[in-house]
């Protein structure tokens, strides 16, 4: 790593104050972060630790009956407290990375870098969730922008998402056998209006809503709606681990287990 | 009755205390009072000419102690290769140089450029980052056939080609195998290619460099399986150090698995720098940087062809192998796809001809040299997998078909030129057929069909050949170290007992299992011997560990050196006793004079021996302590048979196993426990060559497996519990312990077995698959399924 | 350079670190607690897992000031003073758990962790709590026999040897 200073600010306020140096960064589980440095791919002059930040932290519901996470909330706090209110969204937590990594990765983390692989990306997507940060709300519809690449301005944070809870949901993950990153992740999220299908891992363009598969799932919420819906493999992520047509295919398949799994 | 202590003991391993703890002393919790650290500045890209190396800017970064390139190893030798094949022609292979640091070209991603040395690593790292290197960019060979075209760039200038070697094997049977062929009623071909690997121990290597002006001894620490030949390469080819000034430390090895068996140019930079420096040097590989410099194993493309008759003999095989050499030739390199697979090639079959051809190829790669089984994996696959298919277009059971062709008859010479001194291949089959309980399997077929799973079956044999032996044998097909193992067992003078082996340990439990033998053999309390191993310093000379060797050579060199110790022993008891030398019995650690009852301890004899008042001077030295070196008359042949079950997921194809069973012949076993645990961690190996590892390059000679993050290693949730069995045994003729090694088999029996269940599971479902190449990754599964 | 001070092992420890001081480094140079292991750069072999504040956290993924005021526990930490193996130690020696012992501070520290928050895992569960865990010696076999048997379970039959 680059040598950079720390500070490690107790409010909001003072992350962002503190965040206006020059290549300063925010760092919160570091999950992403710190590889990323041990690489030496980036150079900041400062990181701003948001692990001291009390109003950062915990689970709550708010009126609209939105689930409200602090986006310095970790992984394993996700997958443990909302258990109860929203399965499918504990258990993506529950599964992403290893207990460790659970332990320090955040939801504010994970959904700033929004990778193309990662799996919280998808269930914002598909809950419509609403991405909080000190200066605005942004929905998750206009939020993810491409590969790494986020509506978030220089030096703004993300403080809170807020997830509307949906009748049904599932999150089936698919993994790239080296890294258990998503090859491919689907999440299904049923509301009273309609159904959201949000694709991870498959897309140069990152996160994707599913549009043949929401109007075909909301006229019938079953896994041979799908029957005979795919995807064009072009635009597909193609690597070592899966070529275009077989993360296209997987969606697909991904896509039915989902539904056969709402709960 | 499991016996609880000696030959045959589960004993519980006594290293695990420290290491369980936190307490184990691994090379890179070594710190030298005031050491620097290295960085090396490796090439990115794969082929290229080094124009220009400026670091004057480098050099008076902070920290910065010196700068090292190419031409301060102007005067010191290159690394060295340890095997010389002689080709199908009978000209000795092409052998290019090995510089410490890359001199006019880099040859792959990973050649180090240049050296720095600071006070930090982090100061090292970036000064390398300041030094301006100017390459000019050579197109770059990957592929090994594309390497052997007549217009390839070459890799090596200075050399005829990108060919390293075409060796035949064996040369003069050539002819009547075609004519095999020519007769043969039926012949099965099969391409396939056994795949690039990265052995992965753990601990990533590290080395650290010590020096003393004022005694002009140099000290070495480093991550290797054999310490003593890393000082006589090191010392002798490359920095010409003589032994008595150069000494060599292995302690805590976090693994190996071939891959620290090598000499690498980090150990000699530490070493040479520290002399240059007056000033420790340290260096701690990483684990990106482990991908690009660690020697990488197996990548053999080949063609097997076996010819049967009507009555389903196998009558002969063929078999032509590219093998890949990477940029340089690694230590053992050479010796692995020729003297260690061609001679493997009759498997446990009576097929009475074979050749064997093998090409060894450059390419703008990282040197690959042995990992876990080294040749014999690469042999076992094929065979295994050419049987499987040769059993289902014939329309024969593959059980059945190996059992027809097995090798009943011991001692076995068989056509590539080695001779198996025992083995009992049906007992290992039945033993198999038993433990995987095969008569089960259709129902756990029905079972996995309603779940909607695809399942299969496969099974396969292996013969391996463990401690490769006699040294003048090996010397003559161009070996350029002796094979030998040497123990010194050291007797106190109250009768507890220092083994010095020149044997090493990194996992393997030598600390627990090999005084259970030299116990055994006095009967003593094992916790009455000590080990120590891993250091030129208090060892004496030995070859280290590998190749499945150290119970079966290092192990007999102790039991030598123990049998002198009881000779002698003995001697001393019949004068405390008063009684003839040949009346004397040891048991449970009392001389006794036979018939009598008449008896002196262990402690009494040895402290006579170093307190020698009552002692017969005149005709015997006082001391006990024997030194002695074993060089084995042949190869011990561990053999076994190995099923796997694995299910299929027909809309993704990913594999999962869900049974996997292993029944081996190993000869006496010292240490159950530690067996099964050697089995276990091979099976582990070998699973994950057929499922998830591969490195891969693209190309322009990019790794694109350069972490874990593209490197699929194993994982627990990706194997099951296994079932091992190794109470099939047909001791070793040729060892005294009867031992035969059990280090590697379950990584050469493994991958054969997997994927033939996974063809097997595909089939079954009307899929016309005769091979897929492993990694068997779901999209490789699913794309063969679709026909691609 | 930052002030830190926190509790290792139950001792309070203090030092001076530099911002990109990982909390593995300050561990193993800073205080030379050097069962604590690296064996990647990528986050995921788990060698060097530690405990901070209680949960499993991989020591080369986490700054050492961020680890300020933390209590800490390393493998260092898990005999007792006297050295008598924890029964989880001991169950790794008992069933062979470990071969070159490199990987086995941090599969002893996240086993730890995953008895505490399971105290009779099933076979399934111990495999996939230990994702962040890779063991290149043992196959895993031996490692999950001993963390089953070390939560009380009889192994006797599903592992057999
Ligand atoms: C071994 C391993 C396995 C993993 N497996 C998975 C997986 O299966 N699925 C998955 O989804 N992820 C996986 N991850 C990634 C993990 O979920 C990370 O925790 C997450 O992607 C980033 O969160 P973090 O809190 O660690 O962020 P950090 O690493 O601290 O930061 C990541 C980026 O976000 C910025 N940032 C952080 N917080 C904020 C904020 N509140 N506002 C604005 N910007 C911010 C940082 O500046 C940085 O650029 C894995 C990671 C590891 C190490
Ligand atoms: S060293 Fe921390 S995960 Fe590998
Ligand atoms: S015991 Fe060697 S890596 Fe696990």
């Amino acid at each position: 790593m680059y040598a950079f200073d720390f500070e490690k600010p107790s409010t909001i306020a003072e992350a962002v104050a503190a965040l206006k140096d020059e290549d300063a960064q925010a760092l919160s589980g570091g999950q992403t972060l710190l590889p990323t440095l041990k690489q030496r791919l980036a150079s900041p002059s400062k990181l701003v630790s948001l692990g001291g930040i009390a109003e950062m932290q915990g689970i709550c519901h708010n009126d609209a009956g939105q689930i409200c996470i602090g986006a310095a909330t970790p992984h394993a706090r996700v997958a443990a407290e909302v258990a109860g209110d929203y399965p499918a969204l504990a258990a993506l937590a529950g599964g992403i990375g290893d207990p460790a990594v659970r332990n320090r990765g955040t939801i504010g983390g994970s959904l700033a870098n929004n990778d193309p692989s990662a799996c919280y990306p998808s269930a914002a997507l598909a809950s419509g969730a609403v991405i909080v940060t000190n200066a605005r709300q942004i929905a998750a519809d206009e939020y993810f922008q491409g590969m790494f690449a986020t509506a978030l301005d220089e030096g703004e944070i993300i403080t809170e998402v807020r997830f509307p809870v949906p009748q049904s949901a599932a999150y089936v993950k698919f993994e790239q056998p080296a890294s258990r990153f998503a090859l491919v992740g689907v999440f299904v999220a049923r509301f009273a209006d309609g159904v959201r299908v949000a694709v991870t891992g498959a897309s140069e363009n990152g996160v994707f809503r599913w549009a043949e598969a929401e109007a075909a799932l909301s006229a019938n919420f079953a896994a041979d709606a799908l029957d005979g819906l795919s995807l064009p493999a072009d635009g597909m992520i193609a690597d070592l681990h899966g070529s275009a047509a077989y993360r296209a295919h997987l969606v697909a398949v991904l896509t039915k287990r989902a539904v056969a799994n709402a709960s | 009755m499991p016996k609880d202590s000696g030959i045959g003991a589960s004993s519980k391993r006594r290293e695990d205390v420290r290491f369980l703890t936190g307490a184990g002393n691994y090379t890179d919790d070594i710190n030298v009072h005031g050491q620097a650290y290295v960085h090396f500045l490796r090439s990115d890209v794969a082929h290229g000419r080094i124009v220009s190396i400026d670091t004057s800017d480098a050099a008076a970064m902070p920290g910065v102690v010196r700068i090292f390139t190419g031409d301060d190893f102007a005067g010191v030798g290159g690394l060295p290769c340890g095997w010389q094949v002689t080709d199908r022609f009978g000209q000795p292979m092409q052998e290019p140089a090995h510089p410490v640091l890359a001199q006019g070209k880099v040859r792959h991603v990973g050649d180090p450029i240049a050296a720095v040395v600071a006070d930090s690593p982090e100061q090292a790292r970036d000064a390398a980052e300041a030094i301006a290197v100017e390459i000019e960019e050579l197109p770059a060979v990957v592929d090994m056939k594309a390497a052997l075209s007549a217009d390839a760039p070459k890799v090596h200038d200075d050399l005829t080609s990108n060919l390293c070697y075409d060796w035949g094997f064996v040369e003069e049977n050539k002819d009547a195998v075609a004519a095999a062929f020519e007769k043969a009623a039926h012949v099965t071909t099969l391409e396939l290619v056994n795949q690039r690997l990265v052995a992965n121990p753990m601990e990533p290597r590290v080395a650290v460099g010590d020096y003393s002006r004022a005694t002009d001894e140099s000290t070495l620490y480093t991550t290797s399986q054999n310490p003593h030949v890393i000082r006589l390469l090191m010392g002798a080819f490359v920095l010409g150090i003589p032994e008595h000034k150069l000494r060599v430390v292995a302690p805590d090895v976090g693994g190996g698995f071939g891959t620290k068996i090598f000499h690498y140019a980090e150990e000699a930079f530490c070493t040479f720098a520290a002399r240059q420096l007056a000033r420790a040097v340290k260096w701690t590989s990483s684990r990106s940087e482990a991908f690009m410099s660690d020697a990488h194993g197996r990548d053999h493309v080949t063609k097997i062809e076996l010819a049967l008759d009507a009555d389903n003999n196998f009558t002969a095989l063929r078999t032509e192998t590219y093998a890949n050499m990477g940029a340089y030739l690694s230590t053992f390199a050479p010796s692995v796809p020729t003297w260690l697979h061609g001679t493997l090639m009759a498997g446990n079959y009576k097929t009475p001809l074979i050749y064997v051809n093998v090409k060894a190829v450059f390419t703008n790669t990282v040197p690959v040299d042995a990992y876990r089984g080294a040749g014999r994996p690469e042999a076992t696959y094929q065979l295994e997998r050419v049987i499987d298919k040769a059993a289902r277009e014939l329309g024969v059971d593959p059980i059945a078909l190996r059992r027809q062709n097995f090798i009943t008859q011991f001692p076995y010479a068989t056509p590539v030129a080695v001779e198996y001194d025992t083995g009992d291949y049906h007992a290992t089959m039945d033993k198999l057929e038993e433990i995987a309980d095969l008569a089960g399997f259709e129902a756990r077929l029905a079972e996995s069909k309603a779940r909607g799973k695809l399942r299969g079956l496969g099974v396969n044999c292996y013969i391996e050949a463990c401690g490769i032996a006699p040294s003048n044998l090996v010397g003559q097909l161009g070996a350029r170290a002796g094979l030998y193992e040497s123990a010194t067992v050291r007797v106190n003078a109250t009768g507890s007992i220092s083994v010095m082996t020149g044997s090493h340990s990194h996992g393997q439990g030598h600390e627990t299992a090999f005084p259970q033998v030299v116990a055994d053999m006095l009967g003593i309390d094992e916790s009455m011997v000590e080990i120590v191993h891993g250091d030129t310093a208090r060892t004496p000379m030995g070859m280290g560990t590998y190749g499945s060797r150290s119970l079966a050579v290092g192990g007999s060199a102790m039991v030598k050196a123990t049998n002198k110790i009881i000779a002698k022993a003995k001697k001393i008891a019949a004068h405390l006793l008063e009684a003839s030398e040949a009346d004397i019995e040891l048991k449970d650690g009392q001389f006794s004079v036979a018939g009598t009852d008449k008896s002196v301890a262990w402690g009494d004899v040895t402290l006579a021996a170093y307190v020698p008042h009552n002692y017969p001077l005149e005709d015997m030295e006082p001391g006990l302590e024997e030194t002695a070196f074993y060089d084995p008359s042949n190869f011990t042949y561990p053999s076994g048979a190995y099923a796997c079950e694995v299910e299929v997921d027909p809309d993704t194809g990913r594999v999962t196993v869900e049974r996997f069973a292993a029944a081996d012949d190993f000869g006496n076993i010292v240490n159950p426990m530690i067996v099964s645990g050697q089995v276990h961690g091979g099976l582990a190996q070998g699973i994950g060559q057929a499922l998830l590892e591969g490195a891969a390059y693209d190309e322009n000679g990019q790794l694109l497996t350069g972490s874990y993050m593209d490197y699929a290693m194993p994982r627990a949730s990706d194997l099951p519990f296994y079932t091992v069995d190794h109470s099939c045994s047909t001791p070793c003729t040729h060892n005294p312990l009867g031992v035969k090694g059990c280090g590697e088999a379950g990584a050469i029996g493994s991958p054969p077995a997997v994927v033939n269940a996974v063809v097997d599971a595909l089939r079954r479902q009307g899929h016309d698959i005769t091979h897929i190449d492993m990694p068997l990754s779901p999209s490789r599964v699913w794309a063969a399924m679709q026909g691609e | 350079m930052t002030e830190i001070q926190m509790t290792v092992n139950g001792k309070a420890v203090r030092g001076t670190v530099e911002g990109r001081t990982l909390l593995v480094n300050f561990l193993r140079e800073d205080l030379r607690l050097t069962g604590t292991h690296v064996g990647c750069d990528t986050s995921q072999c788990g060698a060097c897992t530690v405990h901070v504040n209680g949960v499993s956290v991989k020591a080369c993924t986490m700054l050492a000031a961020d680890a300020d005021g933390a209590d800490v526990r390393t493998i260092e930490g898990m005999a007792a003073a006297d050295g008598t193996l924890s029964a989880l130690q001991q169950a790794f020696q008992d069933h062979h758990g470990l071969q070159c012992g490199f990987c086995t501070p941090g599969m002893v520290m996240t086993a730890a962790a995953l008895l505490k928050e399971n105290p009779k895992p099933t076979e399934a569960e111990v495999r996939h709590y230990l994702e962040g865990n890779i063991c290149r010696c043992t196959g895993y076999h031996n490692i999950v026999k001993a963390i089953l048997a070390a939560s009380g379970q009889d192994v006797s039959a599903i592992a057999a040897e």
